[in-house]
């Protein structure tokens, strides 16, 4: 495949601080990316900063959540057109020096969606906090299990998507934690997925707010939404195919 | 048997609970297809609390012996869940819906900004050009 417009989707939620240094390291890595920030709703300078950096900018009239603020940014790409599209979180953590190895399977027809993951390589360059690592290890166990495909990072938004990853994602994405979801949902549409390993940063501004009450809460309720997922009716992809 | 005092507050209520629905309705506070829904309740609890002989039946097939006004209570129960779960149904859809306009709008939003700015773009190099042109002097 050669390598279509490629599009960066950069969802943001009062990220002032951070906002305008991820969209020109991604400009500056590749000047063909287009780059296009979703404002989810924020109350601070994020929508004006990422355009005064050269971004397109979707402003959401209110805050959607991050699953509603993603999937706009699918939307977008799809309408207008874009081959490929790659995702990164407006804190930081995702640093676009690994874009390279995250578009590789994409671009060589490999893959429709590609995660970046940070436990793949397991070289304990990244723990997460106890309860974190909790909630990841388990999500991973579960989704592996469910999908029949070994799945080490399913809460990383680090993603590249060809021209089908972004369909579905612009037609159905769930909301909180989407990941995890989302993962079962391209294994239901018989999308192919690949991991890669990437290092993530630290977070750039502010502390994860996550909690460990929190976490737990998180888990049931993400748990019961993968088995929902799995039970889901879905349209059949071949239908699917034939609208578009 | 059922006490004809209860029997007749629990007519009179229901009556009130369907007057009170009609009146809704009629003043187009409240959409007939969510209506419905009240109306056959107001409807099955008048029918319950007036018809004592129905009641004592329908409490003789619960092995209700003791106090047969009990199943009014329980039919009233059911169906104000059936009423609550069909409204978290059309609570959920109205969420998605809500979520699909925002995205949409903002989309478009997004969109007349660029061809605002490239309408202006347009227009100053359309002064430019025709300052360029200007004939000199």
């Amino acid at each position: 495949m050669r390598p279509g417009r490629v599009i960066a989707i950069v969802p943001a939620h009062n990220e002032e601080g951070a906002i305008g240094g991820v969209v020109d390291e991604i400009r500056a890595l590749d000047p063909s990316f287009d780059v296009v920030v979703i404002d989810d709703g924020s109350s601070d300078g994020t929508a004006s900063l990422a355009s005064a950096h050269g971004a397109a900018v979707v402003i959401l009239p209110f805050n959607l959540g991050i699953g509603g603020a993603v999937q706009t940014g699918f939307k977008y790409a799809l309408e207008r057109g874009y081959e490929v599209a790659v995702r990164l979180d407006g804190d930081g953590q995702h640093d676009p020096a690994e874009l390279a190895t995250l578009l590789a399977p994409i671009l060589s027809g490999e893959a429709d969606i590609v995660t970046g993951s940070r436990f793949a390589l397991d070289d304990g360059a990244y723990r997460p906090p106890l309860g974190r690592r909790i909630g990841i290890t388990w999500f991973a166990r579960l989704v592996s299990l469910l999908t029949h495909q070994r799945v080490t990072d399913t809460t990383s938004g680090f993603q590249a998507l060809n021209r089908r990853g972004i369909a579905l994602f612009a037609d159905d994405y769930p909301n909180d934690y989407p990941e995890v979801e989302a993962t079962v949902l391209v294994f239901k549409h018989r999308l192919r997925l690949v991991e890669v390993p990437v290092r993530m940063r630290e977070r750039e501004h502010g502390e994860s707010s996550i909690t460990f009450v929190r976490s737990v809460y998180y888990m049931l309720k993400v748990t019961l939404a993968l088995f929902v997922a799995m039970a889901r009716r879905y349209a059949v992809p071949e239908e699917e195919a034939a609208h578009r | 048997m059922t006490p004809v005092k209860i029997s007749i507050a629990a007519s009179v209520a229901s009556l009130l609970l369907l007057l009170i629905v009609f009146e809704l309705i009629r003043g187009r506070r409240l959409k007939e297809r969510y209506a419905l829904l009240w109306i056959v309740t107001g409807l099955v609890l008048l029918v319950l609390s007036a018809w004592r002989g129905g009641l004592n039946t329908i409490a003789g097939w619960m092995g209700v012996s003791t106090y047969p006004p009990a199943i009014l209570f329980a039919v009233a129960t059911l169906f104000v869940i059936i009423v609550l779960l069909y409204y978290s149904t059309v609570l959920s859809r109205l969420a998605d819906q809500n979520t699909v306009l925002a995205q949409r709008v903002a989309l478009l939003e997004q969109r007349l900004t660029e061809v605002d700015d490239g309408v202006g773009e347009r227009a100053l190099l359309g002064e430019a050009g025709a300052e360029l042109r200007g004939e000199p002097g």
